[in-house]
């Protein structure tokens, strides 16, 4: 956290100040590890077995706080008879498909006072033969299965199939003797951090995470934030001043691009695009979560709410309020997707703005060939970036593999404005907007985002205009017609941001509970309503903060409705008084018939503690006054998930694909459900057991700098950057540098079967080997920020990874993968092919290739590693596209004819 | 220059007889210094703005002369940040008025070899002929016999550090198109 949000960490430190204890859990000694009271060196990709040891902890000792966990969590909620854990299927839950690698959840559901299966009928299907989806955690599914029957509880939490008691089965092999062997940290260290958590959670104190990319970029990421959710819901550390699970998230908007997504599978506010399998109307789409109890059962009203915003008077009941102007999903259309459909020639045109992900997506080869496939692309920058310019410079003009005069790619690259020369909002890590005020024009050709999509929408409706063509509906009915001044015709910011805020008859709106289902309301994004309430731009507020308390909340605008503390009628007891006066946040006012506090209360002001719904009361009327968790169906903290998950309802360790260690819980080693793509230039390097696993013995992790930013594109051409962090470099141990005889300062090759890449030597303490399953394990630390441009040229380590997802979100697995490191420059040109292609079928007698920097010619074009044991599931498998033509072999003879 | 004034301009008499023994501030002072005025005071205007780097998010106080940006500081009323800027921020001011920056279109023809000019006005028209285009070609009104009006022929990737109302019209713009394949670092 120092070095990555290095301003955030001040609070920390203050903290410390103030007495907290700070723990740093890291596979590197960083700056914040000198900040720290205790630093927790761990094997990379093991965080569940870590965090699964602390659970344990607390269950064995009782440590949770039983109140808070029978009041708000699901604890008391009964399982259905047929659950079946991973201690039993050694390593799966019940409902797995061995044919279509996926789950199916109905034996995840409660059992309920109807009796039989429960839950919703059947269960929502994990898999529905014809391609996986994404998960649904952050999307409607959220709130849990609509239910007519109540589930059955025991709040003595002493029934055998209560969630609190498979909870603790679970997590009993968790020990500390097995976060010693699969995580590396001695036991002594475990538990001095397992005390310092347990000491300081509870009704006096909370105890808060912070986590980043470390934890999502996995084939078990959304399992690992389970894990943590899981332990702070037992130790009652959600919804209170000083708890919680803080994501850090990378950028100045990355919140608010999720909140306002694009992202493929979203509509803004968390709501699902449609699925032309599972919604062919409006009706269809709304109806999951319009029976739920919890404010997702206004989905209606906002689902119409948006359809009123964008297509405005064209929107009306008669038409489903042009439901069907939106494009249907069918599956999987994440980035990686796209790529492999680019390289397959689907994919003709592409829009890469403000993203650099030649050099910041996994296996940049990958993206490369993508790019060099397609019949346009515009690129939209600060600067001339790397998937701009893979046509001229990029490393497969280097190999051969590709030449300027064979690529037809047609490439439009955009000057953008920069974050002084345009009004607009950020969303920060908080979920705070804060308003910028545009300082100067930019120069020249530069524009920001919003006039180039504003002026590309008007150019497409004057070419559209007077069609009779149904397809052209969605963009000629589009509401359209922003404001725009200046010379440059720039469309006025405040008035998208109202868009998005939302209006009804009586202008700007106030608070998403005044959405309507009729039409009489439009909004952009519903969790957004309220940043501009009164005609006020809420996000712009700026009183000091030497003039208000730090819960701030007249600076910048919090979503929702300003609330700074999630879940924080969490912060007191079901009877509405704070649990302790020490950690006193929010708490019911019965003179005044009200919530009150330091915080805009996270329930409805006036509903007393003691409220309980009538049987057709619905959406938030349906949960009980002492219902914290107001977006879950049954209003609790989740410690088991019914649904909601695609890769089991309660986290398990597994190791990362290409670990070198076996499983030491279960036979199933990875993730059983993980998503990988089979295509040529997306080998797997052998794991644990394979032949080969040896040609690939160390783990190597990717991480930021305090001095570059993600793909460099905005800290690759700065001086001043450039100067503090020079030069692409590798972390390794002594012991390593040691074994494989590498120099500090000098250089050093890092190989995958994906490729090879170069970086100066850091021999360093702030790399330890550790102890892992009775062997000594190394690894490798590498900062992912270089490129072939820029003032500071590197190689890509991303170029590395393979493309490997979490199968609930599609996130790359970028934190733990295997490696070889040795001594000296890659080789260059054509050779580098040579090189990794002897990697990838083990050379001579399937050993690692000789230690010298290699000039052969032997093994091209020779197969990847055979099928991995846990491969992709159907839906993925077979990709045999090949990269552009011609093929790479015959495009390297010819190079070397010359 | 009289005897006083002489004496005056000496710093170590400064240093000793003054108010900064440890001569870290006036006593060291050179008459080029005292003549020079900080640029924040210089400024025409100071604009309130946020660090476009990390998702701390970060007060910044952007200082402008002449139309140009010429100092970036930490916005000490930032409940934030409280003033702060780690060096990516301290560097904004580099980010924004870097010489490199970009402020032409660049184009590259297809099996081209170099970069060339283009008129922005031309570009947005090529760009919007090829969407039609592109879109004409792959449109698909169904999928395994439902409907789904939409194009896989164009695709989107967004960076995270775009405004939510470029974002918001950007998702408007590309539904309304028809195109599904939009992404952002945000999964990345
Ligand atoms: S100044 Fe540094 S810590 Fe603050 S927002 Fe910018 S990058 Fe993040």
């Amino acid at each position: 956290m120092a070095e990555a949000h290095p301003v955030g960490f001040q609070w920390v430190m203050e903290a410390k100040l103030r007495g907290a204890t700070v723990v740093h859990v890291d596979p590197r000694y960083t700056r914040t590890s000198a900040q720290a009271d205790l630093h927790v060196p761990i094997r990379t990709g093991t965080d569940i077995a870590f965090l699964g040891g602390l659970v344990n902890y607390v269950l064995t000792h009782q440590k949770d706080f039983r109140e808070y966990v029978v009041a708000y969590t699901n604890a008391p909620m009964i399982l259905r008879e047929d659950f079946r854990d991973t201690d039993e299927l050694d390593g799966l839950f019940s409902g797995f498909d061995p044919e279509g690698r996926a789950y199916s959840t109905e034996t995840w559901a409660y059992a309920t006072e109807g009796g039989g299966s429960g839950g919703e009928e059947g269960g929502r299907p994990g898999h529905r033969g014809h391609e996986q989806e994404t998960a649904r955690p952050e999307q409607h599914g959220m709130g849990g299965a609509s239910t007519a029957d109540r589930p059955l509880t025991d709040p003595t939490l002493r029934h055998p199939r209560c969630v609190y008691q498979v909870l603790k089965r679970h997590f009993a092999r968790y020990t500390p003797e097995l976060v010693a062997e699969v995580c590396g940290v001695p036991e002594e260290l475990f538990e001095r951090v397992a005390e310092a958590v347990t000491a300081n959670s509870g009704r006096e104190r909370t105890t808060a995470f912070c986590y980043a990319v470390g934890w999502t970029q996995h084939t078990v990421g959304v399992q690992y934030i389970r894990t943590a959710a899981i332990l702070q819901s037992l130790l009652g550390n959600i919804g209170r001043p000083g708890g919680g699970i803080m994501a850090l998230r990378g950028h100045a908007s990355i919140q608010g691009s999720t909140d306002i997504p694009t992202l493929y599978n979203l509509l803004p506010g968390y709501l699902p695009m449609p699925d032309a399998h599972d919604h062919p109307d409006l009706a269809a789409y709304v109806e999951p979560d319009s029976q739920k109890a919890g404010w997702w059962g206004n989905m209606r009203a906002y689902t119409v709410s948006l359809l009123k915003a964008w297509w405005g008077e064209a929107a009306t009941e008669d038409n489903d309020f042009c439901f069907d102007h939106l494009p249907k999903t069918t599956g999987d259309h994440g980035t990686y997707r796209t790529v492999l459909d680019q390289i397959a020639g689907k994919v003709k045109g592409y829009f890469v703005v403000g993203e650099n992900p030649a050099v910041g997506s996994a296996n940049g080869k990958l993206q490369r060939l993508g790019l060099a496939n397609l019949d346009w692309l515009v690129v939209r920058d600060l600067v001339e970036i790397e998937t701009a310019s893979f046509w001229k410079d990029g490393p497969e003009i280097e190999t051969g593999e590709l030449r300027p005069e064979e690529i037809g790619t047609e490439v439009f690259l955009l000057p953008a404005a920069s974050h002084t020369e345009k009004d607009g909002s950020f969303t920060n890590t908080q979920r705070l907007l804060q308003w910028r005020h545009k300082a100067v024009e930019p120069a020249g050709d530069a524009r920001s985002e919003l006039w180039f999509y504003y002026h590309l929408g008007r150019l497409l409706r004057e070419r559209l205009a007077g069609s009779t063509d149904p397809r052209d509906r969605p963009l000629l009915d589009l509401t359209w017609d922003y404001p725009v001044s200046g010379e440059r015709a720039e469309p006025d910011a405040a008035a998208v941001l109202r868009e998005i805020n939302g209006v009804g008859p009586d202008g700007a709106l106030s608070t998403y509970a005044e959405l309507r289902d009729d039409g009489s309301t439009a909004c952009g994004c519903w969790i957004y309503c309220g940043v501009y309430a009164g005609e006020r731009n809420r996000a712009a507020a700026r009183t000091p903060r030497s003039e208000q308390d730090e819960v701030a909340l007249d600076w910048g605008w919090a979503w929702p409705a300003n609330r700074r503390i999630l879940y924080n009628r969490a912060s007191a007891d079901p009877q509405g008084r704070p649990w302790s006066e020490r950690k006193r946040y929010l708490w019911w006012d019965e003179e005044r018939g009200r919530w009150t506090g330091r915080d805009v209360p996270d329930i409805s002001v006036d509903k007393h503690p003691d409220y309980r719904p009538s049987e057709d009361a619905r959406a938030q009327e349906a949960l009980g006054g002492d219902a914290p968790f107001i977006m879950q169906n049954d209003g609790r903290a989740w410690l088991f998930a019914p649904e909601g998950t695609l890769d089991g309802p309660l986290p398990t360790h597994y190791e990362p694909t290409e670990s070198p260690c076996g499983n030491a819980l279960y036979g199933q080693r990875a993730n059983p459900v993980l998503q990988t793509y089979r295509h040529p230039e997306n080998p797997l390097n052998p794991a644990d057991g394979a032949p080969g696993a040896d040609r690939f013995p160390y783990v190597f992790t990717t991480y930021r700098l305090t001095e570059h930013h993600t793909a460099g594109g905005m800290s690759r051409t700065l001086p001043y950057l450039n100067e503090l962090q020079p030069e692409f470099f590798c972390e390794v141990s002594p012991e390593l540098a040691e074994e494989r005889g590498l120099r500090h300062l000098e250089w050093a090759t890092i190989v995958t079967a994906r490729t090879a890449i170069e970086a100066r030597v850091l021999v360093t303490r702030r790399m330890r080997p550790l102890k892992v399953r009775g062997r000594t394990l190394h690894q490798v630390g590498l900062p992912y920020h270089w490129g072939h441009g820029g003032l500071s040229p590197g190689d890509p380590a991303n170029d590395l990874l393979a493309v490997v997802l979490d199968p609930n979100v599609h996130i790359q697995e970028a934190k733990a993968a295997s490696c070889d490191i040795r001594p000296g420059r890659r080789p260059r040109g054509p050779a580098l092919l040579d090189f990794v292609a002897e990697y990838r079928s083990g050379g001579e007698g399937g050993a690692r290739p000789a230690d010298r920097v290699h000039e052969g010619q032997s093994a091209r074009g020779a197969e990847p590693p055979g099928p991995h044991e846990d491969g992709a599931p159907d839906g993925h498998r077979g990709n045999g596209h090949r990269p552009p033509a011609p093929s790479r072999p015959d495009r390297r003879g010819r190079k070397r004819d010359r | 220059m009289g005897i006083k004034q002489w004496i005056d301009g000496w710093p170590v008499y400064r240093q000793l007889t003054g108010p900064d023994p440890l001569g870290r501030g006036t006593a060291a002072m050179s008459r080029r210094t005292e003549g020079l005025t900080a640029r924040t005071e210089q400024a025409d205007a100071v604009v309130r703005s946020v660090c476009p780097y990390c998702a701390v998010g970060c007060g910044q106080r952007v200082y402008v002369k002449d139309g140009a940006v010429t100092q970036i500081e930490g916005d000490p009323d930032s409940p934030i940040s409280r003033g702060r800027l780690c060096p990516k921020g301290s560097a904004s001011k580099q980010l924004v008025t870097n010489p490199d920056r970009l402020t032409r279109v660049r184009y590259r023809r297809p099996y081209g070899t170099e970069w060339e000019d283009l008129p922005l006005e031309r570009a947005m028209e090529m760009i919007a002929d090829r969407v039609l285009e592109t879109r004409r070609a792959t449109w698909e009104d169904s999928y395994e016999g439902r409907p789904v009006r939409r194009t896989m022929g164009i695709a989107g990737l967004g960076g995270a550090t775009l405004d939510n109302e470029e974002n918001y019209l950007m998702k408007k713009l590309y539904s309304a198109m028809g195109a599904v394949q939009i992404e952002n670092q945000a999964r990345i």
